[in-house]
């Protein structure tokens, strides 16, 4: 009734009067206070913050550029990507034994990441670490033969070696399984259309499979890095100098001891906030190939639903 | 008959020869014998059911289904095995990448490499596997989308194209390895109704230039056109085969009969 009325209201200029291009928004007054509401929150705690002489706002930016702040970072860094390039590689190849058909392969890398996935990252860390409690020395022999070399524990599992090693095996059991689960994602005629055209595994691997399996795995890669850079700060327990064990051994000094936690705080978070920023380019790259058609894929999907 | 066609076509030896070929799946025994001779040059049309066989025998020919009975033969070589000190052994996975060389395919679900431009799709085997260097390989793949009607889409990616430009696309990446023999699987079964006609039109034209090739389809006129046989597959034997007038116009076998009659 009343939808028939409206248009006899306004008989002249009607279509033009009711063209959706001329349409407004109404004026949004709870979006406006909810905003407010937050601005307000925000600015508040912020004042809080920065005033609460606690903080040490004057000591945080004292030590935020120190040389034993600096150096603990680098050390971060540096661990960072050496246990993370070794985690990815190590990962990559577990991955692939797990999903191969032999079982000696197959039942190895399961193996692997039961236990690695199965134990704390912390106990696997102090473990390494005292590698020579159980085996003093590391030799390299044939099997129930002579010893061909042969070093001190010690002198080899050094908390850096130790901090590497442990992070990097840890790495690569979570990496497998996220590579694992990226390689199943790629459709099964891929893999199939790679070996009509007579590709080696290998290099159907390389070009077809990966390639596009790298959709799905960086994301939780990116995931994984930001969470190696923040399990590094475990090996301060193996007295190992990162960014944490750096600001503990000012602190112990000085007794400043949330000044110092912040300078850590804040260096987490820039260096986090880089990585973030660098994951969705490479995100974006690995979604070249669909990113201008989204609108056209949708338009294919409703022709086939209307075909139907 | 079948005989009178192999002679009318080009080579006296078959390019595909392919005797008592069993295939099962666990329990489920697909292919129960399969005889066949292609001449080099010939298009042998399968026809059958759904679950007749027909592509899994396809798929066998390129060893994508290993065979558990019989042997297959493409172009002189077995496929799947080699002769070593007078024993037949299992070729390693390389091995059968090699053999698989000659052998173009094509599928139902055109399965492009949907990270690459059309125009990468086409070069990646023959650089990638068969060493061609990338200039010949880039000027080849040229003419050959030139020939299926898609030059202009040749920095495209797959998912910016129509389904039966896809498989056009796929027709031509099959034939960038220079193929002995070509196989066609269902290659217009994922197609609206109005695209199949152009994959159709450029399987025509191939098949008029005497290569040799193999397809599995539903396409009752595609085999009435340009078949030099028609191949019926029914349970996993063949049931009938001849040329397509005979076996399309009037099947003697009433499975034949009883499925063609679905289509008139």
């Amino acid at each position: 009734m009343s939808s028939n009325a409206t248009p006899r209201v306004a008989p002249s200029g009607a279509t033009e009067f009711r063209d959706v291009a001329t349409a407004h928004a109404p004026f949004p007054f709870g979006r406006l206070a909810l905003w407010l509401i937050v601005a307000i929150v925000v600015v508040d705690f912020g004042w809080i913050v920065a005033k609460n002489e606690n903080f040490g706002w004057p000591v945080v930016a004292q030590y935020f550029f120190d040389p034993i702040v600096l150096s603990g970072l680098y050390v971060s860094l540096g661990l960072t990507v050496v246990a993370m390039i070794l985690g990815v590689a190590l990962g990559l190849v577990i991955a692939i034994m797990r999903m191969s058909n032999d079982r000696l392969a197959s039942g190895f890398a399961s193996l692997f990441i039961w236990f690695f996935r199965g134990t704390p990252l912390l106990v696997q860390l102090i473990f390494w670490y005292n590698m020579s409690t159980l085996f003093p020395q590391l030799s390299i022999a044939i099997p129930f033969g002579p010893t061909l070399a042969s070093w001190d524990t010690n002198s080899v599992i050094t908390p850096m070696t130790a901090a590497i090693v442990g992070l990097a095996l840890n790495e690569a059991a979570y990496m497998a399984e996220i590579i694992r689960g990226g390689l199943l994602s790629v459709e099964r005629g891929q893999a199939e259309t790679a070996e009509a055209f007579g590709m080696t595994k290998g290099r159907a691997l390389r070009r077809i499979i990966i390639p596009q399996a790298m959709r799905s795995i960086v994301p939780p890669t990116g995931n994984q890095l930001i969470s190696m850079i923040k399990a590094t700060s475990l090996v301060s327990v193996i007295a190992m100098a990162d960014l944490l064990y750096s600001v503990q051994s000012i602190y112990n000094r000085t007794f400043e001891i949330i000044p110092m936690l912040m300078v850590a705080v804040i260096w987490y978070l820039l260096i986090t906030s880089v990585l973030n920023v660098g994951q969705s380019y490479i995100e974006a790259y690995y979604g070249r190939s669909d990113r201008r058609n989204a609108g056209a894929a949708k338009t294919a999907a409703t022709t086939e639903e209307a075909s139907h | 008959m079948t005989g009178a066609l192999n002679q009318s076509a080009v080579g006296t030896r078959p390019l595909v020869q392919a005797r008592n070929v069993h295939k099962s799946f666990d329990q489920l025994e697909v292919l129960k014998g399969i005889d066949l001779d292609v001449a080099p040059g010939e298009v042998v049309v399968i026809l059958g059911p759904s679950g007749s066989g027909k592509s899994t025998f396809l798929r066998c020919i390129n060893h994508l289904e290993a065979i558990q009975k019989g042997f297959i033969e493409v172009d002189g070589e077995q496929i799947g095995y080699r002769v070593k000190n007078d024993k037949l052994q299992k070729l390693t996975p390389n091995g059968i990448a090699r053999q698989r060389r000659k052998i173009g395919m094509v599928f139902q679900q055109f399965n492009l490499y949907p990270h690459m431009t059309v125009l990468q799709n086409i070069i990646e085997a023959p650089v990638g596997v068969h060493g061609e260097s990338r200039r010949d390989a880039i000027e080849n793949a040229r003419q050959l989308l030139k020939r299926v009607g898609l030059s202009e889409k040749e920095n495209s990616y797959p998912r910016q194209l129509s389904g039966g430009q896809q498989q056009r696309v796929a027709i031509a990446r099959a034939l960038a390895i220079k193929p002995k023999l070509m196989l066609f699987d269902e290659p217009t079964s994922a197609l609206d109704p109005e695209l199949v006609g152009e994959v159709l039109a450029t399987m025509k034209d191939l098949a008029k230039q005497g290569l040799t090739m193999i397809v599995v389809t539903h396409e009752i006129g595609f085999a009435k056109e340009a078949a030099d046989r028609v191949v019926f597959m029914d349970g996993g034997v063949i049931v009938e085969q001849g040329r397509p007038e005979d076996v399309i116009g009037n099947p003697q076998h009433p499975r034949t009969q009883a499925f063609l009659s679905r289509f008139l």
